[in-house]
């Protein structure tokens, strides 16, 4: 009963566009989230972008904590749907990408765990709420 | 790939910084290190705590609370935002119950020391030429299971 009601409320609201392009309810409230971010931050918002999220996965970055991870693709390889290896562990690491991880970006808690250690390790700075939007936007159409 | 697997004949009781055998350490064990408690081989009280084992987990083995004494933990605990080099800051809520869980089950050993693979008893027992870390399959001091296969569930005997 209550997707429903999410899902009718989104509609309504007009936020159906990131549930279109997420596929799940948890993840378009969690991409509507940092869109609201984004839009306070950046007044030119116009919306997030794949193309920019696959830079951003792809790097190589400077300035990042660790050398060993110029770029999220240091660990979770160059294929998001591939699985990854922590660098120095060498610990397994499911897949990025949606289409191989279906529970990917569905809980905001992890989502915001994960963003404020990497953005870290790989930019050595905090990720922006559109940074964070384009990077889910990329890895949902994954 | 590993060391030699015969297991010396003074692997009892190995735990941190205990080197007595008998009944009764086993149960002083038992007392002073919580749920951490010595067995007959190289046991130690696995992870029970869900937190622990998700959170400590994702990056590599969740590690025993008693491999470390109290001190060491809350020291990691301290400073999670570099954790050996790398930030794995957790939501205060989660952090707080992890740190209660691995204090209150530690074990004993050097609590300067906040790497397991340093303490005393660890170097004793993995007195083995360098080139052993560096092979492909082993990696890290810290990949306990490259050659302690069990050694998730607190078991480490010598595979």
């Amino acid at each position: 009963m209550k997707p429903m009601i999410v899902l009718a409320a989104a509609a309504v609201l007009g936020t159906g566009v990131a549930l279109a392009a997420s596929g799940d309810p948890e993840r378009a409230r969690i991409l509507d989230g940092y869109a609201a971010q984004a839009k306070a931050q950046l007044p030119a918002f116009a919306g997030f972008s794949a193309e920019r999220g696959q830079a951003l996965f792809l790097g190589p970055h400077a300035g990042g904590k660790l050398a060993e991870t110029p770029a999220c693709a240091s660990c979770h390889t160059r294929d998001p749907a591939a699985t990854g290896r922590h660098y120095k562990t060498g610990r397994d690491i499911p897949p990025m990408a949606v289409s191989a991880n279906p529970k990917r970006f569905t809980d905001p808690a992890e989502v915001e765990k994960r963003f404020e250690r990497d953005c870290v390790n790989v930019l050595g700075r905090a990720c922006t709420a559109r940074e964070k939007g384009d990077f889910i936007t990329f890895l949902s159409n994954r | 790939m590993c060391p030699d697997p015969t297991p010396s004949p003074d692997l009892k009781f190995r735990l941190p910084g205990r080197k007595l055998a008998g009944i009764a350490v086993s149960a002083l064990l038992a007392v002073a290190a919580g749920t951490a408690s010595a067995g007959e081989f190289e046991r130690v009280g696995p992870v029970t705590h869900a937190a622990t084992l998700k959170e400590c987990g994702e990056c590599h083995m969740a590690f025993q609370p008693g491999l470390l004494p109290a001190p060491s933990w809350t020291r990691i605990m301290d400073g999670l935002q570099d954790h050996f080099g790398e930030t794995a800051s957790l939501p205060a809520d989660t952090a707080a119950a992890i740190r209660q869980y691995l204090t209150q089950a530690a074990g004993s050993g050097d609590g300067r020391l906040i790497r397991i693979t340093e303490q005393r008893w660890w170097l004793r027992k993995h007195d083995f030429e360098p080139s052993i870390w560096t092979r492909k399959a082993v990696g890290a001091k810290s990949n306990c299971e490259a050659c302690h296969r069990t050694a998730a569930q607190g078991s480490y005997e010598d595979d």
